[in-house]
């Protein structure tokens, strides 16, 4: 694996992989076991009894328009942001990367917002678009006449909800496409302007084909983040209003289990969810390994 | 003639200046875009109930900001009467506990398996890769429930512990180990050295960038968990800042002390920005790093 100096020692390795090793086991691989284990199960929230049901809890959920409804909302919402907060991220790290004064500046003010959480984002977003104090509620409703009640209005709810999501991930986007444009050579984009191709030919045959590594990494991190580390901002603006109608993917796992105390049902979700981000895993991975050239 | 070439020159001067121009210009509508809703919240922070129940609330910063910031320190809201104070402490533990423990644990790890050869190193190294599949969003309520029988609810131990594991961490130090030249090791076995004095005297203090890039990801990581300790603390005096922010904004819009939320919504920002701030160039050193 490694060509590095290797000591002898029989026992030290095994040490020092030890908390790691007992950590993993206790709380991934044990926890993703019982997962496996009781979504064949039925259990009785109360007394605790365990039923033997093979695939039941699978075919319910699958037989169940909540689920598939659930499936849509998450898969378009993580298409938004993806979609949303890559092309802006693209289009500001391609102007902060110019010769231009305040640079810098420029840099550190579309850095920092990295470290705003989650739910945080969720927060801001919620107090500016609330029907009854918002800012930006007010002028919809007072300016624009827009009769603004997210949580009776699924386009609404939507709409605030991927907002939010959005300006949380542009910070995390600009950090990557930066870094890939200040790989990008200067002298070859000063070679294709001196053989006089014009800014657009410039971004659409050099740039961008150089930068498809990073692009190919933030689609993978960013469909992620929309599917599965958007929780805070759902449990913080809609709890999945109006109706369930925005409870993700995600968000139903923990309303099942936590609220609704549905295990059986709760832990077959987890296991999809687990497929799910084992395939993309496997899929970048794999990706990777072969790097898309240009 | 001559006033064709004029006005060729003026237009060329025009596009010359709208191409300079529009990276700013571009640029000032992103940083606005960002902070904006920022000061929205800061302006909130700086007034009355009354004043932002009857909206519009006035978007200059008002005279209330220091008795806001002094209740939302000490007191906390009617509804939530967990101090911000309190809730940072968590706050703090909990980020600290994980980016600290994290970076231990993966340093532990990647020196065993770059540095020793032994039966089971493929094995560790493929279980630590499988962890990547695995967040904690896949695996709520087992993991709660491995929690809960280890009697671990409301404690430190049980928000920072099923955390400190990173596949990233143990794979970014595996990779700096790697590109360590063999002979530093080599001299320090001539030298006499044993392993552990190698690691700690000469492998740790070599690894310092890597380890400092971590940190900021790390810290900002832990400081923003949520969905876990939502599941793990029902108890007020272990509440990190994020659930506190949660519970002060939930119940009917009129009861909620906006302003105070609003403040602590501020107050929790502050610490990972100033850590990003502060150690920005490390920051995207390890973001770009760890990509690979």
């Amino acid at each position: 694996m490694s060509k590095q100096y290797e000591f002898k020692a029989p026992i030290l390795p095994y040490i020092l992989v030890l908390p790691q090793m007992v950590i993993v086991f206790i709380f991934f691989f044990w926890p993703a076991a019982q997962a496996i284990l009781q979504s064949f199960y039925l259990q009785d929230p109360f007394g605790g009894r365990m039923i033997f049901v093979g695939f039941q809890n699978y075919s319910r959920l699958l037989a169940d328009p909540d689920y598939w409804q659930s499936f849509t909302v998450s898969t378009a919402f993580a298409v938004c942001i993806t979609v949303g907060a890559m092309t802006i991220s693209l289009f500001l790290a391609i102007q902060a990367n110019k010769k231009i004064r305040f640079a810098s500046f420029y840099k550190t003010m579309l850095i920092w917002p990295y470290a705003v959480s989650t739910l945080v984002a969720g927060a801001i977003w919620l107090f500016m678009f609330n029907p009854n104090v918002g800012v930006i509620a007010y002028m919809l409703k007072h300016t624009f006449h827009v009769d603004w009640q997210y949580l009776l209005n699924f386009n609404q709810a939507f709409l605030l909800l991927t907002l939010a999501a959005t300006w949380k991930q542009l910070a995390y986007n600009f950090v990557f496409f930066l870094a890939g444009l200040q790989s990008v050579p200067a002298t070859l984009i000063e070679a294709a302007e001196i053989d006089g191709a014009s800014p657009s030919t410039r971004f659409w045959k050099i740039i961008f084909p150089m930068l498809s590594p990073t692009t190919f990494y933030l689609l993978v991190m960013n469909l992620v983040y929309g599917f599965f580390e958007t929780f805070p901002i759902i449990h913080q603006i809609t709890q999945g209003a109006p109706g369930k109608s925005t409870g993700i993917l995600v968000y139903k796992v923990w309303r099942d289990g936590v609220i609704n105390l549905d295990l059986g049902s709760s832990a077959a979700q987890s296991v999809i969810l687990m497929i799910m981000v084992i395939l993309l895993t496997v899929f970048q991975f794999r990706f990777i390994e072969r790097r898309v050239t240009y | 003639m001559a006033e064709l070439t004029h006005n060729s020159n003026k237009a060329a001067h025009r596009a010359k200046l709208i191409r300079r121009t529009f990276p700013h210009i571009m640029l000032w509508i992103g940083i606005a875009i960002i902070v904006f809703p920022i000061y929205f919240i800061f302006s909130a922070s700086s007034h009355t109930s009354a004043e932002i129940l009857a909206a519009p609330m006035p978007l200059n910063i008002g005279p209330h900001l220091i008795e806001n910031y002094r209740q939302a320190l000490f007191e906390g809201t009617k509804n939530m009467g967990t101090p911000v104070l309190t809730m940072m402490k968590n706050s703090l533990i909990m980020a600290l506990g994980i980016s600290i423990g994290k970076i231990v644990v993966s340093l532990m790890a990647a020196f065993a398996i770059v540095y020793f050869k032994f039966p089971l190193r493929n094995f560790c190294f493929w279980t630590i890769f499988i962890t990547l599949m695995l967040p904690v969003e896949v695996r709520i309520m087992p993991t709660y429930k491995v929690i809960s029988d280890l009697g671990m609810l409301n404690t430190y131990a049980g928000l920072i512990l099923p955390m400190i594991v990173s596949a990233t961490a143990v794979f970014l130090f595996r990779q700096f180990f790697m590109s360590i030249p063999r002979e530093i090791a080599e001299a320090s076995q001539i030298d006499g050295a044993t392993p552990m004095e190698f690691f700690s005297h000469i492998l740790v203090p070599m690894t310092r960038t890597p380890v400092a890039a971590m940190f900021v990801i790390q810290f900002i990581y832990g400081w923003n968990q949520y969905l876990w300790p939502l599941l793990i603390t029902t108890k007020p005096e272990f509440y990190t800042l994020l659930i506190g922010i949660n519970r002060m904004m939930s119940g009917a819009d009129v009861q909620i002390e906006w302003q105070i939320a609003m403040a602590t919504t501020l107050l929790a920002m502050l610490p990972p920005v100033l850590v990003v701030v502060i150690m920005q160039k490390q920051f995207i050193a390890g973001m770009t790093e760890t990509e690979k």
